[in-house]
């Protein structure tokens, strides 16, 4: 007897989700930097992360996620640089740094992007962006739990979480919310980095503690930040990047 | 080029479905290109073309077609579509769409309300329609 052929019509899934680990598969570590509350410090603390990595000779990416308040550009001072185009996107170097913005293709515009739409926003940058070889992508994630801790979750299951808090309790509690869904999806948890600390308050690492993750230590509040957002050079000598070096040090080395 | 990107993804999915379905061969494979992003269909043709030799696409008829994107108002219900809101030589919307077209929450505005609060309906991104297959 011949062979019977068969014959179907098949739908396909997402094509972009099939790039995906693709384009991570030379990325040794992707560290994402979240909170779950706003105005912590995330931005800076991503940022900084990245130029401290970047000046110890690694090989760093940095993708600013928040699609709604982008800010790394306005740390590391990134002006008048694009990607290349070459079969994908190539993030342009910045202090050392691969950054990869939204901020390239619609500068200061707002972006009212809802849910779904900010899901696809961050597939198709996944899909296109080419990070090349890299010891480390850090990812810089909005306020809140969903979307965006959501997809990193299921769309790249490597992502280690260092988790910023605030002695202020407003944080502290919304932190706990992400921490507590963060060890329900079982996903690794470098520990919570204190910042804009306070000599007299201990609750971000009580709370560390009875959670059942890391304290990795306190980031002074420190003026001169301020002063040196668009200035890498002299954002890394203030105190607060002096105390962050330390805890780099402990966690990365 | 940023074409090379979608090819790459395209074809990854073909050849992944294609082999869970224990395909022996792909006689055709449809793709749909939403306007919005502006696909270069030259450029798109010759990668698939690169990136599908020697796999069991390269005899496969790829039919690419374009597709109308179509907005729709959240706030006053209006429907329109994508020609109606951008003109070829707006560069700077277009190269931001042409990347993430999510990226149209920035630019396009209804056309009736001029809400920013809209869906993209019809026509988003590229994609796989299906493909048909032997086994």
């Amino acid at each position: 007897m011949g062979r019977i052929h068969k014959h179907l019509k098949v739908k396909l899934p997402d094509p972009r989700l099939a790039v995906i680990d693709e384009r991570l598969k030379r990325v040794k570590r992707v560290i994402v930097v979240a909170s779950g509350k706003g105005g912590v410090g995330k931005s800076l603390v991503a940022t900084t992360l990245s130029l401290i990595l970047a000046k110890d000779g690694r090989k760093v990416g940095l993708m600013d996620l928040d699609f709604h308040g982008p800010s790394g550009h306005i740390v590391l001072g990134a002006k008048k640089v694009v990607p290349k185009e070459e079969r994908g996107i190539v993030p342009p170097n910045v202090h050392g740094i691969k950054f990869m913005s939204p901020v390239y293709y619609i500068g200061e515009q707002p972006l009212p992007l809802r849910g779904t739409e900010v899901s696809d926003t961050f597939v198709e940058l996944l899909a296109i962006t080419k990070w090349g070889r890299l010891d480390y992508l850090v990812i810089d994630v909005p306020p809140g739990i969903a979307e965006e801790v959501l997809d990193i979750v299921r769309l790249i299951k490597r992502g280690e979480f260092l988790i910023v808090a605030t002695p202020s309790e407003l944080a502290v509690r919304t932190v706990a919310k992400l921490t507590k869904l963060l060890l329900e999806l079982e996903v690794t948890i470098l520990g919570v980095v204190e910042n804009m600390s306070l000599e007299d308050a201990e609750r971000v690492e009580e709370q560390a503690k009875e959670l059942g993750i890391d304290y990795l230590g306190p980031l002074p509040f420190d003026r001169e930040v301020e002063r040196s957002l668009g200035r890498p050079k002299k954002l890394l000598v203030t105190k607060f990047a002096r105390a962050f070096r330390k805890v780099v040090e402990s966690k990365f080395s | 080029m940023h074409e090379w990107a979608l090819a790459e993804a395209m074809v990854a999915t073909i050849l992944t479905v294609a082999k869970e379905k224990d395909a022996s061969k792909i006689t055709e494979a449809k793709i749909k290109l939403g306007k919005l992003q502006q696909i270069e269909f030259d450029i798109l043709s010759f990668a698939l073309k690169e990136l599908t030799k020697g796999t069991l696409l390269e005899k496969a008829d790829i039919k690419l077609e374009e597709e109308e994107t179509k907005f729709k108002c959240r706030a006053c219900g209006f429907e329109w579509n994508f020609s109606d809101s951008v003109k070829p030589d707006d560069n700077e919307k277009s190269e931001a769409m042409h990347f993430v077209p999510d990226l149209a929450h920035a630019f396009i505005r209804c056309p009736k309300c001029g809400s920013p609060d809209f869906e993209i309906i019809g026509g988003r991104g590229a994609w796989v329609e299906y493909i048909n297959i032997s086994k």
